[in-house]
């Protein structure tokens, strides 16, 4: 819920991302992105280049990723477009993070969905392990922000890690995704349920039940 | 034509007004903030809603929707009325109530329409959003707390400067204006983003708790830092000028001026010569007025005396020096200080015939020797506007940073000689061509072979519609040099046949860009108000009036004729130009043929008419041919556009902007 | 009165099998699309219009006549050649509650791609773009990998299913803006700038992206279309009530014993919806408080008016609320109302682009009276002023989230005034102490 602000632009940034340029395989990405608009309006590119620069940084650091001031401007001389436009997009979106960030970044969904079926408690969870907004826990691991509805409200409630989601939480079992991620493993995205395949009810669906074996064709009894 | 009813009275609008516009045609005031008639339409301010039929069930930004046939549109409704009320109270609930502390105050349109349209008190009760200022240069004074989004200074810098600076970062109520890593804003027409803002966000740094607007008088001038004669208001204080704005002249400057026009004034108090100088014994020492005189007079010079005209002259001025030199039976007169020479035999062909409205018209433009961000910024504005209709636009000397693209064919003005195909296609396609020749491009055969082109271009055509199109245009620098070629100010081999002439006596009419080496063996008599490289080069200073001391007329580099009015007396013994003049013909013991101003004015007139009618001068259609072969490695006069004139290099503020804007010097920020 | 599994359009919607194309075809994906096209772009208009198919992403707009407002004519650019036309694809499911796109994606992107063509034949498009969400990181991978697929199969691009028209269609991932969502923000986005809506008009389909004619569509209304072409207007008008046609994929969420996600007919009533696919409300019947029924942005309802209510847009509209997302949040006695509809507030705060002045202002100005609403640190006369402050709001923005901002706070102090009074008087005595 915080307030975001860029990273101030000082010597020692300039220092570390001055030379900001991307790898080879992100220069391929970047050249595919371009292709995705028409010509003369490679300016549309900037959203997904910025998350490109963004997941670049993230690999160099082991984090989720952000964007340091001269890495805004790569991205803006890349598309030849005013570098002001380029920070207007970066801070208007909330995905871009422009502050340093954990490895993992914890993005708790607390609208009102996933708060009446108990985000208050994963929220309390995070806490708990010292995670606090705008904020990287001491060991490097954990960045953490309440977000707004991430559309997994048939799951609630719901964590964003980086590029996963778990769904149908409750503290017993975000722990044990917590957990699994700062042992370096792998924990299974999506609902953390037992009983559940994705977001049918709970135990089994009430609907289409024969496509839970097989891909079943329906065309036949039309 | 579409007719509308706004609060019951029927009217016919122009087809494409907005709704905004009929109310207003209707003699109606719709209260606005991000409305603006150059800008383009935000309509996120709200503060224009009206009720429309037909429509949604709800008020309607005014400024955003076109007028359609058949409306009804009510100004007066209880609908509109709350409307009002709410915007402003939106306004208002984050704003800061420092309007004591404000340098807006008075002027402030948050203020007028609170008191216009908003409810009389606020129910508020939660703590009010603050907002940290931002750095944006030693122009403009940002107090952002009192920001109300309107982006008014956004769309500006983008849309008319063309440089963009200014944006909103974050969103919702976290979005903040502000310029790139709270840079300066750097480009020549930053401070109009002042004038712009509604509130006390932006306000002007140099003026800073200098005055409240009611305790200004404000005089009607004309801006003389450059050829283009923007049309000023000067805000005076006593015998201080506090500030300079801009009038609205359509033809002219539309809204704006350079931040030079509106920043040099501070400069109009320092260094000032305010009593007349003697030079002896290599010294100039202070003089009076006869002293200074008899010193003049006993030379006898007789014909012997010559008068170089400065950049910022007014006609007055060079007229009665051409008088007194008349009655002395000179002509040797010239206001190209620097040296230059070509023909002048035409004024067509030295004029910016196509206009500054013309010029946005033109559909390929070819610009020699002109680098018009800062040799005319306001033509510049005009230039981009053009663009953006889709003109093409190519460029010869050397490349620098435009606000509009373009292409530049090459430093040499030898390029005229064989311009590549693709521009002689784009020129000769065009419906609209023109050819700018600046400066540096009429020197070196760049004017004849710019005439050249002219002709075979046939820059001279009828149009469709029947109007004639004059596209060949010289962009000058000083605000003096039309009124000095209508007064004949010009020698043909310019001032080096007055340096030829060996003259006893030069009459530096303020000018201070003249190499007086080539005047070693003359009495140079030094008429200004600066102590600047005139003066020092002079063996008499006779101290006069600068451009906000006097009346005076002045011809803009199109050929308008306007007429600027006195603000505030010149400083000490200084006197006002043409009467020094005058008073110089009493001690050569010759008559000028008049005693006062108006007659000056009326004989002035008489002999030039065109001087004698505010507008554009008319110098026929017809060029020369031209011809010949023009080479040589353009330079362009500019090295600093803040520090271009005596006024603006004694000005403090330029002196700030040059250091820290163009020399990048780090300034400390002066404690607020 | 029971939709079978036969005339559910999304099969798959719980992914129990692969999306891939394959299967997707298996299920019958992409069947008979080069018979569709060859109908005619009008003929296609003609049906959707007859199916009655109203726009999925919330406001309702019958879809047909949406795509009937593409000029026939393609207006000229500056240089006098025609401009192109595009198909935006709204799959930024932002709206709280909502989570129904998703599925549509992950688990049956191939009716999408097979809606988007189908869909940007009828209007004349050269090319859609699928402006997804940005936290649907993981959907957008599906839909990246599913489009190599649809074209590798020849089924998009030059000759898309050998009918002779061309059309592409790309992926667009947003960033983090509930915005971008309403159809002119997500223009600009898509143009690479900052989400904020234009004014209208001029409207997309006179001067949209990249100033050229543009329809924006929801996913769910462009996935439906290819098997309302392919059964027919009459069989998907044959489901819901009179205006209400067709299926739907319905979002249950909060305290219901199952929360899911279900393609249900319109109209259905709350109560059986809630029955047959949610095992009911926790607590049973009587434990239920009130209802968000269409996604955050409508008034909730209370329960008694809810439980037999038809769920489809005018049934909604009757009980003073709407259909939207048909994003059912469901509220038990243990709901903290106040809170739940402040926190709503909060995001509408938290979203606001920042524009317009009411939105920038208000909404930040509602939500902290809110807060103070949820705690009873207020005068009793702030409930009225808050109501006229939702008022000022309302109906004076650029875009529907002012209103949307305001209709969740007008519907609690509709429906539960007493309560908030009752805080107010609670609060007094322990603030005199």
């Amino acid at each position: 819920m915080a307030d975001r602000y860029i990273e101030p632009d000082t010597p020692e940034l300039r220092a570390r991302w001055g030379n900001f340029a991307w790898t080879p395989e992100n220069a391929d990405k970047a050249k595919d992105v371009l292709s995705r608009y028409p010509e003369g309006r490679q300016r549309s590119a900037v959203m997904p280049l910025l998350d490109l620069a963004q997941r670049q940084v993230g690999a160099e650091e082991n984090t989720q990723g952000w964007l340091p001031i001269p890495v805004m401007e790569y991205v803006a001389a890349y598309l030849d477009m005013p570098i002001i436009r380029v920070v207007e997009v970066a801070t208007f979106y909330t995905m871009y993070n422009i502050a340093p960030i954990g490895r993992f970044h914890v993005q708790v969904c607390g609208t009102t969905p996933c708060m009446l079926r108990g985000s208050d408690d994963i929220i309390s969870a995070c806490k708990k392990r010292g995670m606090k907004a705008g904020h990287i826990t001491a060991d490097g691991l954990w960045s953490f922000t309440e977000v707004e509805c991430m559309g997994n409200c048939a799951s609630a409630p719901m964590v964003q890690i980086n590029d996963d989601n778990y769904e149908d939480l409750n503290v017993e079992n975000f722990d044990k995704v917590l957990d699994a991620l700062a042992r370096g493993e792998t924990p299974k995205a999506g609902t953390q349920d037992p009983n559940r395949h994705t977001v049918e009810p709970t135990g089994g669906p009430t609907t289409l039940t024969a496509m839970v074996s097989e891909n079943h064709d329906y065309r036949g009894e039309w | 034509m579409p007719k509308v009813k706004v609060d019951g009275v029927e009217l016919e609008v122009p087809a494409g007004a907005t709704v905004l516009q009929a109310c207003e045609l209707a003699g109606k005031e719709i209260p606005r903030f991000c409305y603006h008639e150059r800008l383009s339409i935000a309509g996120n301010c709200r503060m224009c809603l009206v009720e429309v039929k037909p429509g949604p069930p709800k008020p309607q930004a005014s400024c955003a929707l076109p007028a359609a046939e058949g409306q009804e549109i009510r100004t007066d409704s209880e609908m509109v009325k709350k409307a009002r009320e709410g915007v402003m109270e939106f306004l208002l609930i984050n704003h800061p109530l420092d309007c004591p502390i404000c340098d807006q105050g008075g002027e402030c349109d948050l203020q007028d329409q609170s008191v216009a349209y908003g409810r009389g008190g606020s129910r508020y009760d939660e703590n009010k959003r603050a907002v940290t200022s931002k750095n944006m240069g030693p122009l403009i004074k940002t107090t952002m707390t009192r920001c109300i989004h309107c982006t008014r200074c956004v769309r500006f810098s983008e849309e008319i400067a063309g440089v963009d600076e200014i944006g909103a970062i974050y969103r919702g109520e976290n979005m903040q204006i502000t310029t790139y890593l709270e840079k300066a804003a750097t480009h020549e027409m930053s401070a109009n983003v002042i004038d712009l803002c509604p509130v006390g966000a932006l306000t002007s740094r140099p003026y800073a708790f200098e005055a409240r607007p009611w305790e200004l008088k404000k005089t009607l001038g004309i801006d003389v830092s450059d050829a283009t004669g923007a049309n000023i208001r000067i805000d005076s204080r006593g015998r201080e000028v506090l500030r300079v704005l801009p009038r609205i002249n359509d033809d002219v400057n539309e809204e704006w001026i350079s931040d030079k026009a509106r920043y040099q004034v501070d400069g109009l108090t320092k260094r000032r010569l305010d009593k007349p100088f003697l030079r002896k014994d290599g010294k100039l020492v202070p003089v009076s007025w006869q002293e200074a005189f008899s010193a003049i007079a006993t030379l006898n010079p007789g014909n012997s005396i010559a008068a170089v005209a400065g950049d910022m002259v007014d006609c007055e001025t060079m007229f009665a020096a051409k008088k007194l030199l008349g009655a002395l039976g000179s002509s040797l007169l010239e206001g190209r200080q620097t040296g230059m020479d070509y023909d002048c035999s035409s004024l067509a062909a030295v004029n910016f015939n196509s206009g500054f409205n013309g010029i946005e018209t033109a559909d390929a433009i070819l610009i020699v020797g002109s680098q018009v961000r800062t040799e005319a910024p306001l033509v510049n504005v005009r230039l981009r506007k053009a663009v953006k209709r889709g003109a093409k636009v190519f460029l010869v000397g050397p490349a620098w940073e435009t606000t509009f693209g373009g292409e530049f064919l090459g430093e040499d003005l030898s390029v005229l000689n064989q311009l590549p195909q693709h521009v002689w296609d784009a020129l000769s396609g065009a419906k609209r061509p023109a050819v700018i020749v600046g400066g540096a491009g009429l020197g070196r055969g760049g004017l004849e072979a710019s005439l050249s082109i002219a002709g075979q271009l046939k820059l001279v055509r009828e149009l469709e519609d029947g109007s004639t199109w004059n596209g060949f245009n010289v962009l000058h620098l000083s605000a003096a040099r039309m009124g000095g070629l209508m007064l004949g100010y010009a020698q043909k081999g310019g001032i080096a046949d007055l340096a030829a002439a060996a003259p006893k006596v030069v009459l530096a009419l303020g000018a201070d860009e003249v190499d007086f080496t080539k005047f070693a063996n003359s009495m140079v008599v030094y008429i200004g108000h600066h102590g600047d490289k005139g003066a020092h080069a002079a063996d008499v200073v006779l101290p006069a009036a600068a451009y906000t001391e006097k009346n005076g007329t002045y011809v803009n580099t199109e050929g308008r004729v306007q007429l600027s009015d006195k603000a505030v007396f010149a400083p000490g013994d200084a006197r006002e130009d043409w009467t020094i003049l005058r008073a110089m013909a009493d001690a050569f013991g010759v008559s000028v043929g008049f005693d006062s101003f108006e007659e000056l004015r009326a004989a002035m007139a008489a002999e030039v008419p065109a001087l004698g009618v505010e507008g554009l001068a008319d110098y026929g259609q017809d060029l020369p041919a031209g011809g010949g072969s023009a080479s040589g490695v353009i330079a362009y006069p500019i090295k600093d556009f803040y520090l271009t004139n005596p006024i603006a290099r004694a000005s403090a503020v330029m002196q700030q902007c040059s250091a820290e804007l163009l020399h990048g010097e780090e300034i400390a920020e002066a404690a607020e | 009165m029971a939709l079978a599994d036969k005339d559910r359009i999304f099969t798959n919607l719980y992914g129990f099998q692969p999306w891939n194309l394959k299967e997707a075809m298996a299920r019958g994906a992409w069947d008979g699309t080069k018979d569709i096209l060859a109908k005619g772009k009008e003929a296609i208009i003609e049906e959707m219009k007859a199916s009655g198919l109203r726009g999925r992403g919330g406001a309702g707009f019958p879809t047909g006549l949406k795509w009937s407002f593409m000029p026939k004519q393609a207006p000229l650019d500056q240089n006098g050649n025609p401009k192109p036309s595009f198909l935006v694809i709204n799959a930024d499911e932002s709206e709280p509650g909502s989570c129904k796109d998703r599925e549509i994606m992950r688990h049956d992107p191939h009716l999408l791609f097979e809606g988007a063509l189908v869909a940007g034949f009828a209007m004349g498009a050269r090319a859609a773009y699928i402006y997804i969400r940005g936290e649907y990181i993981r959907e957008a991978e599906v839909l990246f990998a599913a489009r190599e697929e649809a074209y590798a199969a020849g089924l998009l691009g030059k000759n898309a299913c050998g009918s002779g028209y061309d059309f592409d269609v790309f992926v667009h991932r947003g960033a983090g803006a509930y915005i971008c969502g309403e159809e002119t923000a997500m223009i600009e986005s898509l143009e690479g700038k900052k989400g904020q809506p234009r004014l209208k008009p001029p409207f997309p389909a006179g001067a949209g992206l990249y100033g050229c004619p543009t329809t924006v569509n929801n996913v769910e209304s462009i996935a439906v279309a290819p098997t309302i072409m392919r059964r027919g207007a009459a069989w998907f008008s044959s489901f819901g009530n009179e205006n209400n046609r067709g299926t739907k994929l319905f979002q249950i969420s909060g305290h219901v014993d199952k929360p899911c996600v279900v393609e249900e007919e319109m109209s259905i009533s709350f109560r059986e919806l809630i029955e047959k696919h949610c095992g009911g409300i926790r607590g049973g019947w009587d434990n239920l408080l009130a209802v968000i029924p269409g996604g955050s942005s409508v008034p909730l309802v209370p329960a008694k008016d809810i439980i037999d209510c038809a769920m489809d847009y005018d049934g909604l509209k009757a009980v003073g609320s709407g259909l939207g997302t048909a994003a059912i949040i469901v509220m038990d006695k243990s709901t903290d109302i106040v809170r739940a509809i402040s926190r709503i507030s909060y995001f509408y705060k938290h979203e606001s682009c920042g524009q317009c002045t009411p939105c920038r202002e208000g909404t930040g100005w509602m939500w902290r009276v809110m807060e103070r609403l949820r705690t009873g640190n207020a005068s009793v006369e702030e409930i009225d002023m808050l109501f006229q402050v939702t008022k000022q709001v309302e109906g004076h923005t650029i875009c529907a989230l002012g209103d949307a901002a305001a209709w969740p706070i007008q519907g609690l102090i509709r429906h539960f005034r007493p309560e908030l009074e009752r805080r107010i008087a609670e609060h007094m005595p322990e603030a005199a102490e």
